[in-house]
């Protein structure tokens, strides 16, 4: 079973003649642990495909299935969007977007707070986790007097404390250089890999594809293939 | 995990000059509310102050604060031997001003007669009045010490004691001085204007044939009545109905008799109510900006965290969370500056010029206010919060 499927997705902005298609009848299904890339020239709709996949800003028309489950059936959202997303995704941004008055750890833990674990608890987790990232040493920091690596790093770690079903990442690598970028996109994976989660990076840097399972490109909303040449890329 | 706190942890410098500033304004509407007591408080001390059940005064008038009130002083005797009436004695009322070294000192007198009804109900340091003549017990608030000599009219008085929060409706300290020199010091003319008022009288004599015998220098002593009063003070037996006296009083003695309670009503209507309107009107008015204020910085706090809400969001965080934790900036913000709003009042109420009577009921209700008020102001940014776009958050790549 895919953990993440998108039918017939279509995204319209606007109305009558100032009307904008931004997704036209995206189709993709992503297996579990399977890692994938978004790839595109700006405008192509693949910051909206993931908004839309995280029902951040829900489709138009079309289907989208989060394991089992129909999330967005075509005419409404069939579940709390917020739960879906800090149950069972995890969003890595590509400015990092760590909240500015928690440290790193708390950063981290937040999203187990969120889903009702106590706050010991959930901090003693994130100090696990940051001491498998080797980020121990910046547990008490505050995320802006981290560098954009660690920050990301974080970030990362953020996204994968909940033990997420579907990983999404907006150009996780854009703001970093090439190997702080690739340690990024390795960690990634591995984490990815390890949990079983599905892995959707959008991304145009073509020096990051190296490793991906599939490539999704987009041009003008549409996809232009169903993964099929990505295997090529790997 | 408390974000509200953590937040304010990490901005501790400006959230703590923010509540100063919020401080400083909740201090001017505590300042606001404890002159509008002090005003109160003062305006009812001089009522209260001789303990009397009655006060007889000229029939007519709501005398004597909120209308001159002129009466015999020997009705006192009269007005004893009514059925009820324990004690009786007459009492006067006059505004002066003392000079004390370089000060001057608005002052009320309170003419009363020695050891009787109408005195100061404790003196705080010294000793009551015990001559009859030229002594003076202050108010503490006058500044002037036990023993000073004060020159007053063609009197010289003795300040013999001390009294502590006995002031005038206008705040002005009182001095307690016997009746015979509170009535001298109200008719005992300047030479100048006895020798005028003679010459006045003597040119009307000599206008009427029939009274040009008379002279005008014997004549003046006689029609010159200094024996008055403004009010006589009643205290009754403790089974009399004070309605009942004052009804006999007034029915046969042709006098007013208003019980204390009448009498601090007149004076609260009449004499402060204006006053008392317009400081009420200035609290709320403060109120009112505070409102603003603490609803503006909200929202200014709120819109800085646009993109960290956006983030909340994102990572699905419950308009609960989010909505939480404006609210308890504010309360916070709110309780911080009414704690230095507190702290500040209590610490410089005693150096204003009119009393500031700051009372644990007004202040439990300010209280009560200012958490309406924030939690009123939190709504505009929670509000606002609930308003922003998670795609905030994420970059502008489609």
């Amino acid at each position: 079973m895919a953990a993440v499927a998108a039918q017939n997705v279509t995204k319209i902005f606007g109305q009558g003649d100032s009307q904008v298609v931004a997704l036209k009848d995206a189709q993709l299904s992503i297996e579990p642990g399977e890692i994938v890339a978004l790839m595109g020239p700006s405008g192509s709709g693949k910051t909206t495909l993931l908004r839309a996949l995280s029902l951040i800003d829900p489709p138009t028309t079309g289907q989208i299935a989060i394991g089992n489950e129909v999330v967005f059936d075509g005419e409404r959202v069939r579940i709390d969007d917020r739960k879906l997303r800090r149950q069972r995704m995890g969003i890595i941004f590509q400015a990092y977007n760590l909240i500015p008055f928690l440290t790193s750890l708390e950063n981290v833990a937040l999203v187990l707070t969120l889903n009702g674990i106590s706050n010991h608890e959930a901090l003693t987790r994130a100090s696990e986790l940051f001491m498998r990232l080797d980020l121990g040493h910046r547990a008490d920091i505050y995320p802006a007097t981290l560098s954009g690596g660690e920050q990301q790093r974080v970030a990362v770690a953020r996204a994968v404390i909940n033990d997420p079903a579907v990983i999404l990442a907006d150009e996780p690598t854009a703001a970093l250089d090439t190997e702080r970028g690739k340690a990024v996109m390795e960690l990634l994976r591995n984490l990815g890999r390890n949990q079983h989660a599905a892995v959707i990076v959008v991304t145009h840097d073509e020096r990051m594809i190296e490793g991906f399972d599939r490539v999704y490109h987009m041009i003008d909303g549409r996809i232009t293939n169903h993964g099929s040449e990505a295997k090529e890329n790997d | 995990m408390n974000l509200a706190i953590r937040d304010v942890k990490y901005r501790l410098g400006r959230f703590i000059l923010t509540a100063i500033g919020v401080g400083l304004l909740l201090a001017t509407v505590m300042a606001m509310g404890g002159i509008y007591r002090g005003m109160v408080e003062d305006a009812l001390s001089i009522v209260r102050a001789p303990g009397a059940d009655l006060w007889v005064v000229q029939k007519d008038t709501n005398g004597p604060f909120a209308e001159t009130s002129r009466i015999p002083d020997d009705l006192y005797r009269v007005v004893r031997a009514v059925r009820g009436v324990r004690e009786a004695s007459p009492i006067a009322f006059q505004s002066v001003q003392l000079e004390y070294g370089a000060k001057s000192i608005r002052t009320q007198i309170i003419g009363y007669r020695p050891g009787n009804l109408g005195g100061p109900p404790a003196v705080s340091s010294g000793r009551p009045l015990a001559a009859s003549r030229f002594e003076m017990v202050l108010d503490l608030k006058a500044g002037i010490p036990i023993g000073t000599r004060v020159p007053m009219g063609r009197m010289t008085f003795t300040v013999v004691g001390l009294t502590e929060g006995i002031v005038s409706s206008s705040g002005d300290s009182t001095a307690y001085v016997s009746l015979q020199d509170a009535q001298e010091l109200q008719f005992l003319k300047a030479n100048e204007a006895v020798r005028n008022e003679r010459a006045r009288l003597q040119a009307d004599l000599n206008a009427n044939p029939a009274l040009a015998a008379l002279s005008a220098t014997s004549l003046s002593s006689i029609i010159q009545n200094t024996n008055l009063a403004n009010a006589i003070l009643v205290r009754l037996e403790p089974w009399a109905d004070p309605n009942e006296v004052a009804a006999r009083i007034e029915r046969w003695n042709h006098y007013r008799a208003m019980t204390t309670v009448e009498q601090e009503e007149v004076l609260a209507k009449n004499v402060i109510e204006r006053a008392r309107q317009q400081i009420m009107l200035f609290r709320i008015i403060l109120l009112m900006v505070s409102t603003v204020i603490i609803a503006l910085i909200i929202f200014t706090m709120t819109m800085e965290k646009t993109r960290d809400i956006a983030t909340l969001k994102i990572i699905g965080a419950p308009n609960l969370k989010i909505g939480s934790l404006i609210l308890q900036e504010s309360l916070g913000l709110g309780f911080l500056g009414y704690l230095f709003g507190a702290v500040l009042i209590n610490l410089t109420y005693e150096y204003f010029p009119r009393r500031v009577a700051i009372l644990a009921f007004d202040q439990s209700v300010l209280f009560g206010i200012v958490v309406a008020i924030c939690v009123l102001a939190s709504l505009v940014g929670i509000r606002r919060a609930l308003a922003i776009d998670p795609t905030t958050a994420m970059g502008g790549g489609a």
